[in-house]
C-alpha cells in the first residue's frame, strides 16, 4: 500500500443475479498509479467488480467512486477515464483489425492516421493481419485487437479481466510488459486474473474474492497459500 | 463526429454482409409476388391495392433488415464495448437508424418496380413517389431500431420484433399506403398533401421519441 490519493474507491459493493448475490460488501481504496490484483475462483465476484467499476452493469448496493467520480451517479464521465479489457472481444466480425480501430480512434477523437494505426497493431503482433477481417482471426488474436484499443484509449485506469486468457507464451511476456509499462505511466491498473504467481510478480496489492465476499486485502506474495484459492478451485492458482 | 464514425462502422457491416441484404430484397419481392397470386389474375383488383401490398411487403421485409442490423451487435457483444465508452447512445441511435433508414429506402426503391411490373400499377409522379418512400422507411426505421435493440436481447426476437413493431408504425403505414395509392389513382380532392405532412409529423415524433428512449433500452 502507498499514501497516495485512491483512485478507485468501492464502498460496500453490492451486485445481484436474480436472487444470488454475486458481490456483497467489497470495500477498498486503491491509490493512483499503482497495480492490484483480484484473485478468486470461478464465480467469485472477479468480473462482477470490474464490470461495476466500468459502469458496465447497474450497482445493487454501495456506491464506488473512479477518480472522485461516482459511478453509478456519473457513468459518462467514469468511461471517460477508464479502459476495459473484458472477456468480450467487442469486436465486428465483418470489419477487419484496422477498421475497428480507426473507428475506435475516431469515436475517441484519437489520431486514426493509418500508420499511426499501424505501428499500434505491430505493438500487438497483428500488423500482419490488419487488413482481414475479424472472423479469420483466432480468440488470441481478437484479444490482441482488444488490447490495442485499450493501448489506443490511454486511459488513465485501466480495467483487465484476464489478461492472459487466450494468449500464447509470447502473449503473456507482453502482457507483463504492458502492465509494467502502464504502471510506469502512472495509470492505475486493477487486474482480475487466475495468473497468481506471475501476477505476484507484477502487483502492489492483491485482493482476494471468495463467493462474492472480500476475504484478503494484503500483499501479493504467498496468495498460493492462500486455502480459499487452493479449496475453491486448483486451477485457480495457475 | 462520433454519429459519423458509427454510421461509418454501419455502412461498412452492411456492404460486408450485403449477402444478407441481397436476400431481403429477393423476400420483399416474393412477398409482392405472392400477393398478386392471393388476389387472383384481376388486373383491376391487383392495381387498386398495389399501394397497400408495396407497404405491407417494404413492412415485412423490414424486421428482417432491421433484427439482422442488431445480429453483429450481439454476435461478440459491440454495442456493450461502444456502450463501454464516452459515446453518447444518441449518437449510436441515430447512426443505426439512418443506416437501417437508407437500408429500407434502397429496398423500397428496389419493390417499386417489381410492383409496377407485376401490378402494372405506375405512379404517375415518380419524384414525390420517391419522396414518399424516403418519408416513410424514416417512419419504420427509426420505432424499427429501437425494437430491434430490445428485441436482439431476447431469444424469441424473430417473433418479438414484428410484435412490438407493427401496431406502432400503424399511422406511418396508413399514411404512406394513402399517399402512394393518390400518386398512384390520382388527387382529385387535393389530399397528397395533409398525409405527407401526417407522415412527416409521425417520422418527427418516432425520431425524437426513440432518440430519447434508445439509452434506457439499451442501459443493461
Amino acid at each position: 500500500m502507498n499514501d497516495r490519493a485512491p483512485t478507485i474507491v468501492a464502498s460496500e459493493l453490492g451486485r445481484r443475479y436474480g436472487s444470488r448475490w454475486a458481490l456483497v460488501d467489497v470495500s477498498f481504496e486503491q491509490p493512483g498509479g499503482t497495480v492490484w490484483l483480484v484473485a478468486g475462483a470461478n464465480g467469485s465476484g472477479k468480473s462482477t467488480l470490474l464490470l461495476l467499476l466500468a459502469s458496465a452493469i447497474r450497482i445493487d448496493r454501495g456506491s464506488a467512486t473512479v477518480e472522485g467520480i461516482d459511478v453509478a451517479a456519473d457513468p459518462f464521465s467514469v468511461r471517460s477515464r477508464l479502459s476495459l479489457l473484458s472477456h468480450s472481444a467487442y469486436t465486428y466480425e465483418a470489419l477487419t483489425a484496422m477498421e475497428h480501430l480507426s473507428i475506435f480512434a475516431q469515436l475517441m477523437k484519437k489520431d486514426d492516421d493509418r500508420s499511426s494505426l499501424r505501428a499500434l497493431l505491430e505493438r500487438v503482433g497483428l500488423h500482419e493481419r490488419g487488413d482481414e477481417p475479424v472472423s479469420a482471426f483466432s480468440a488470441g488474436m481478437r484479444k490482441r485487437l482488444s488490447l490495442a484499443r485499450v493501448l489506443l484509449r490511454d486511459a488513465p485506469v485501466v480495467l483487465l479481466d484476464e489478461p492472459y486468457g487466450q494468449l500464447d507464451p509470447a502473449g503473456f511476456g507482453f502482457m507483463d510488459g504492458l502492465i509494467t509499462s502502464l504502471r510506469a505511466g502512472g495509470r492505475t491498473v486493477l487486474v482480475a486474473s487466475h495468473q497468481i504467481d506471475r501476477m505476484s510478480r507484477l502487483a502492489d496489492h492483491a485482493l482476494v474474492l471468495d463467493l462474492g465476499r472480500l476475504v484478503y486485502s494484503g500483499p501479493p506474495r504467498g496468495l498460493s497459500d492462500l486455502a480459499v484459492l487452493q479449496t475453491k478451485s486448483g486451477a485457480a492458482c495457475n | 463526429m462520433q454519429l459519423i464514425a458509427v454510421l461509418r462502422k454501419e455502412v461498412l457491416i452492411q456492404w460486408r454482409t450485403r449477402a444478407g441484404a441481397a436476400a431481403v430484397l429477393v423476400f420483399g419481392a416474393t412477398t409482392l409476388l405472392l400477393f398478386s397470386f392471393a388476389v387472383g389474375p384481376s388486373a383491376e383488383s391487383l392495381e387498386k391495392n398495389a399501394a397497400g401490398f408495396l407497404w405491407l411487403a417494404l413492412l415485412l421485409s423490414s424486421t428482417l433488415a432491421l433484427s439482422e442490423s442488431f445480429q453483429s451487435e450481439w454476435e461478440q457483444r459491440g454495442l456493450e464495448g461502444l456502450l463501454l465508452l464516452p459515446v453518447s447512445a444518441h449518437a449510436i441511435f441515430f447512426a443505426k437508424a439512418i443506416a437501417n433508414w437508407l437500408m429500407l429506402f434502397l429496398l423500397g426503391v428496389f419493390l417499386l418496380p417489381v410492383m409496377v411490373v407485376l401490378y402494372n400499377a405506375t405512379p404517375s409522379r415518380p419524384i414525390e413517389m420517391t419522396g414518399i418512400i424516403l418519408l416513410g422507411s424514416a417512419g419504420l426505421s427509426a420505432p424499427g431500431t429501437l425494437y430491434a435493440a430490445m428485441a436482439a436481447a431476447s431469444r424469441a426476437r424473430q417473433s418479438l420484433l414484428p410484435l412490438l413493431l407493427f401496431p406502432l408504425v400503424v399511422p406511418v403505414l396508413l399514411a404512406s399506403v394513402k399517399a402512394t395509392s393518390l400518386l398512384m389513382h390520382g388527387d382529385p380532392m387535393g389530399q397528397l398533401r395533409s398525409w405527407t405532412i401526417l407522415l412527416l409529423a409521425f417520422d418527427a415524433i418516432y425520431w425524437s421519441l426513440c432518440g430519447l428512449l434508445f439509452r434506457r433500452v439499451v442501459d443493461e
